[in-house]
């Protein structure tokens, strides 16, 4: 049975090769929407190397925050470009299927790799001996790292009002 | 730490830094220049969470959080002048902006 031949070992170089995978494709592709679910496809497939390395809570936050939320960022910022011109006249034209079910296999591979860890019970009793717990981290960022939690706050005050200011449309004669 | 080697986490990491350096040096398109900044920053947060969990600490995760508020920061930044590019330019060629007086 695949589940029983199935270590951390293994399903963590799966994952990584996946990762890599995606991120070359990310880096060498030509159309942005694919780009960007290439990137989802990396993140993800980090995310399952962060849960294999005992770190869950470290995946979720990958999941929501990166893959949810800071993707999202850009999906949003590519439909207001329009899906520049430049992109589709310049690259080019890709005749493959590949491209486009690349990132859905990579995606399966990875739910797959999933459905194997949460099934094979000798996997999670390691696992759960080796995870870092979220309220440690906790502790250790309302403790010792507390100024720079402070600072990170100021970080995305700063972000927040920067991105409000960059990308609010042109008031007539006023300068930027 | 569990079975995984120490060693072989850094080496995903460097991988990955790798091909985001790359396609930060070398893309002319400013959207996938923060695409790979994004791989960049994804690949430290590897190597964070690694090393805490070699050694069961959990700074490796609290690193990994400030790196995730970092690049969200980045990205609104980011994204907010591109669009600002876009309007002005009608694209996202990185060279169109070498004309930049300091």
């Amino acid at each position: 049975m695949l589940t029983d031949l199935a270590t951390i070992d293994s399903l963590f170089y799966l994952a990584a090769t996946v990762a890599v995978i995606a991120s070359l494709k990310v880096v060498t592709g030509s159309n942005t929407v694919h780009a960007l679910l290439y990137l989802v496809v990396s993140l993800l497939a980090v995310a399952v190397c962060f849960y294999l390395m005992g770190a869950p809570f470290a995946a979720g936050l990958e999941v929501i925050v990166y893959a949810g939320a800071i993707l999202v960022l850009f999906v949003f910022a590519v439909l207001m470009f329009g899906l520049g011109k430049d992109e589709t006249i310049n690259a080019p034209k890709s005749k493959s299927v590949t491209n486009m079910f690349g990132a859905m296999l990579l995606a399966f591979a990875l739910l797959l790799e999933l459905t194997v860890i949460i099934n094979n019970a000798q996997i999670q009793q390691t696992l759960q001996a080796n995870v870092v717990s979220s309220k440690a981290v906790g502790i250790m960022l309302y403790g010792p790292y507390l100024l720079a939690v402070e600072i990170a706050s100021f970080l995305l005050l700063a972000g927040l009002l920067a991105g409000y200011h960059y990308a609010k449309p042109d008031v007539q004669g006023s300068q930027l | 730490m569990t079975t995984i080697p120490l060693f072989h986490v850094l080496v995903l990491s460097s991988l990955l830094f790798a091909i985001g350096f790359i396609g930060v040096v070398a893309r002319k398109n400013t959207l996938f220049i923060l695409m790979s900044l994004e791989v960049m920053l994804n690949a430290v947060g590897v190597a964070f969470i690694g090393a805490g969990s070699a050694w069961q600490q959990a700074d490796g995760q609290v690193m990994f959080i400030l790196i995730l508020t970092l690049a969200a920061a980045e990205v609104a930044v980011g994204l907010a002048l591109l669009i600002r590019m876009q309007k002005k330019y009608r694209s996202l060629d990185i060279d169109l902006l070498n004309e930049m007086r300091g």
